[in-house]
Order: structure tokens, then sequence, then C-alpha cells
């Protein structure tokens, strides 16, 4: 099932995310983690809807800049926002939040950085967006949506300061 | 001094020198250092930005605050790291220092730190080496210590945050110090108000004034109202001939004690680059002391080798353009 991009309601898709998320975490505690930079702004609006009692802690952040696995191919990312996990991972519940999820790579290297902290008892993953172009086994448990795309096109999360969508064209391979 | 420490788009390709480094850059340095400031405070104290690569500290002069910590640095970044203590190694041997270093770089070497006691060594090894490497100076004779100069500044920022409104007295040995000279660079680079050097005729440089310092030999006049004091290390090892009568007398006229400390700002910060002669540059008691940032200066020099170093080995990348 595929939704056109003009026809996503993103507050309405966060409702029905917080609902599945209520359903298969409630009652287990569980830590929010977002990623930098369109993951966290999900994270925040999902945890407004989910109330105050719903999350352990406060939301952490991660910055995955430091385990990309291309710094051979495009060195330094330009600005990095430090991680901040303002909690023990250990034996932890934890439910990781991104924008969009596309190749897999960012998922991949945020798993690592998790394991970093220590070693928690499950991770669950909630993406607002769902694409194709999948290149490692990484599937989602909860999404808003589900759309297929060109490999020219490309989605974004944009804080405007509202949340919204950006389709976007690039030339050339993806 | 040429650019050639830069790429074409001028992103740090080697660390040699703060001379002729603008502004933003010495700023990315702090602000990519602060980012990596964290990594030190988790579990698992490393990330895997710089797997995969080698670096060899090359120390032909001892060492051991500056070599562990950009070992650390390494580390923590997850290189691979070779210490190489040159002096009981091949050169003793005969082997030049060119055929030692084409050697190394023959082992897929990606990153050499150098350090040396002839000014030069850095730029010299580093107009040598092939183009996919890079080399950071960590001392070069009586040249620079830029990565030292880099802590500092990051130490202060920590404590004082804008450098425009401060006033920062260096003590003692600026004649034979490499730390001063990358200092004087640096805080001048990033626009400190005022910057001053004490110390007796004999130790100071006869070009102090063009350095853009202002040039005291009394401790009392010299630390009114700063905001930061550096003192600095008497290098017996570099002095020739009768510089100083005795260690007792400079400590008298130049060592800073409680007492000259209290002519500074009550909120100034003490800093020395290390390792101390207690009782001849400073007292135990201002050294161990409240404003004392001495052990901190060694904490963030961690910090700020990670980030030269994942700098200078990032601009070797293939594009320079993010990918989706």
């Amino acid at each position: 099932m595929t939704t056109p991009i003009e026809h996503i309601d993103i507050a309405q898709t966060l409702q029905s995310m917080a609902e599945d998320i209520r359903i298969s975490l409630g009652g287990k505690q569980p830590l929010l983690i977002g990623i930098h930079s369109g993951g966290v702004w999900v994270a925040k609006a999902l945890a407004e809807i989910l109330g105050a009692d719903f999350f352990d802690s406060t939301l952490g952040t991660l910055n995955i800049a430091y385990y990309r696995d291309d710094f051979t191919r495009i060195g330094m990312h330009p600005q990095v926002t430090p991680s901040d996990l303002p909690f023990a991972v250990d034996d932890r519940q934890l439910l990781l939040v991104d924008d969009v999820l596309h190749s897999g790579r960012t998922v991949r290297a945020a798993l690592n950085e998790i394991f970093d902290y220590g070693r928690p008892a499950a991770v669950t993953l909630a993406v607002l967006i769902e694409r194709d172009g999948r290149e490692l086994p990484i599937q989602p448990d909860i999404v808003g949506q589900t759309i297929e795309l060109t490999q020219n096109q490309q989605i974004k999360l944009i804080n405007n300061p509202g949340l919204e969508l950006e389709l976007k064209d690039h030339e050339g391979p993806a | 001094m040429t650019h050639h420490q830069l790429t074409e788009n001028g992103q740090l390709k080697h660390f040699l020198t703060i001379e002729g480094l603008k502004r933003d850059l010495l700023t990315e340095i702090m602000d990519r250092a602060e980012q990596f400031s964290s990594i030190s405070g988790r579990q698992v104290k490393k990330v895997p930005l710089l797997r995969g690569k080698t670096i060899m500290n090359l120390f032909f002069e001892n060492s051991t605050r500056t070599r562990t910590t950009f070992e650390l640095a390494a580390k923590r970044l997850s290189a691979d790291v070779m210490n190489l203590n040159i002096n009981t190694s091949a050169t003793s041997k005969g082997e030049s220092l060119l055929d030692t270093l084409h050697n190394l770089q023959a082992m897929h070497t990606d990153m050499f730190v150098v350090r040396h006691s002839q000014s030069g060594a850095a730029e010299f090894i580093a107009q040598h080496v092939a183009p996919h490497v890079s080399v950071i100076n960590a001392g070069d004779g009586c040249h620079a210590h830029p990565t030292q100069a880099m802590l500092d500044m990051f130490t202060i920022r920590r404590h004082k945050q804008h450098f425009p409104d401060l006033r920062v007295a260096i003590v003692g040995d600026i004649l034979h110090s490499r730390v001063a000279r990358s200092q004087i660079q640096a805080l001048s680079t990033l626009g400190v108000g005022e910057i001053r050097v004490i110390g007796p005729k004999t130790l100071l440089p006869a070009d102090s004034q063009t350095l853009g310092v202002h040039v005291y030999h009394d401790m009392a006049a010299g630390l009114q109202d700063v905001d930061v004091i550096i003192t600095l290390r008497l290098q017996f090892e570099r002095m020739q001939g009768a510089l100083l009568p005795s260690a007792n007398e400079y400590f008298t006229s130049y060592g800073l004690t409680e007492d000259k400390l209290k002519l500074a700002k009550p909120d100034a910060i003490v800093m020395h680059p290390g390792p101390i002669n207690r009782g001849v540059e400073i007292a135990s008691t201002v050294a161990d002391g409240p404003q004392s940032v001495i052990l901190e200066q060694v904490t963030h020099g961690i910090a700020v080798r990670m980030a030269v170093m994942s700098m200078a080995l990032g601009s070797h990348s293939e594009q320079q353009e993010t990918s989706a």
C-alpha cells in the first residue's frame, strides 16, 4: 500500500503511530531515542501525543556522524550535535525513531552507537516514512506511511517550524 | 609560511603551525573538540570514525603527556596507532630521516604525528610524504606546538567564552617556547583583547614587540587585572649559556605564587602546558589551587587531538558533497 506524498497528513500519521506504540510497548517503560535531526522531531511529536508518563526518561538523541560508513568517501560532516543519551540503556526496552527509512545505513550506524552505550533488552524501530531502496536487512516495526519513489527521488522531513515533507529530484545515480 | 597545510578548498590536510590559519578554522577545531569530548564519558570510549587508518607517532624527542594523549585520541577514533621512539631506533643505526620515513610510509601509514628537537622537522616531513598522508606537528624545536596551543584555547573558551574581552599573560621562558609562539598566534587570530608576555630580558625573544604583544619584565605590573595566566616551563635543556642566575632567583622574580596571583582578576585561571617545575615557575599551592586548570588542559588535549586528526584525515575524502 502506498500513499501519494501530497495526501500524507503528518499529524494524523503521528497519531496512528502513537497508537501502535501504545499497543506494542505500553507498560514496558520504554526509553525514547531520536536520530538527528528528523528523527528527533518525530520522537518529540510522538512523546507529546503519548504523554509524559509513557516513556521512562526524557528524550535521548543520537548523532550517527561518527558511525557512518562513508567517511573515506565524503569526510567529516560539517556540523555535528553530539549524541546525548540521558539514561543507561542496559536491559531496557528502547524505541528508536527516525524520519525516513531508505537504505537502512543510518539505522545500522545508530544500532552500533547504541551498543557502545550498553546492551539494551530490545530495540523497536519506528519511522514516519518507509520508502523502498533498502541496502541492508533492516525493517521497521512501526511505520507511519509507506511510499515508493524512483531512484532519483529523495524525500526529506523539514521543520518549518511545523513538520512538512519535501520531495526532491536529483540528477544522476542515487 | 605558505598555506600548504590546507587543501585547495581550505580544509586542514596537515597541522604544522597556527601561523596563517584563519579564525574560522581554529573555531572549527574547538567546536569539533567540544563534540568529541562527550565520548570520554561513555561506557565504550570510542567511535569508529577512523577505523582502518594507521597512525604513527614519530617521537624524536621525549614526551609523555603529548604522546599519550595523541595515542589515546587515535584509539578513541578507532585508528591503529604505533609509537616509535626514534632516538632508540633506526636513526641511531645511521639511517637517514628520509629513509626512515619512506620505510614507514611503505607500511601504508595514513598519518604521522611528529615531535622533533629541530625547528621545521614536521614541515620537512610533510613535504616528503605521499599525497594521501597527513602530518601533525607535535612540537618542533623552538618553532611550534599547534595542538598544545589549540587545547589551551579550548580550555580558555570553556572558562571564559568571549576572546576579545580577555587579557592573557604568558609568563616565563618565551624565547625557547614553541608553545608560547603557537599560543600567541592562536590568541591573536582569535582576537584576544590584550596579550602580555612577562619574563626576564634574557628569556624574551628580541622581536617580542613585533609579535603584537605587550612586554613586561615585572610580574606585579604584568599580572594586573589579567583573566588568564599561562605559566611556562623553564626549558633548561634548550638553554645555552648563562641566561639565568639560578632557579631559586627565578622563582623569587617570576614564579607564580599565591600573592602574585592576587594581582590578577579574582576569577583568573592559571594554566601550564606541563611538565611543571614546582617551586621554579609556579608554587605548588597555585598549581594545585582552585584557580588552576592544569589537569583540565591534559583532559582537553585528547578531544582537541581527536578533532585535528579526524579533520586532517577527512580532508582526503574522495568527494566533498554530502550523499543522500
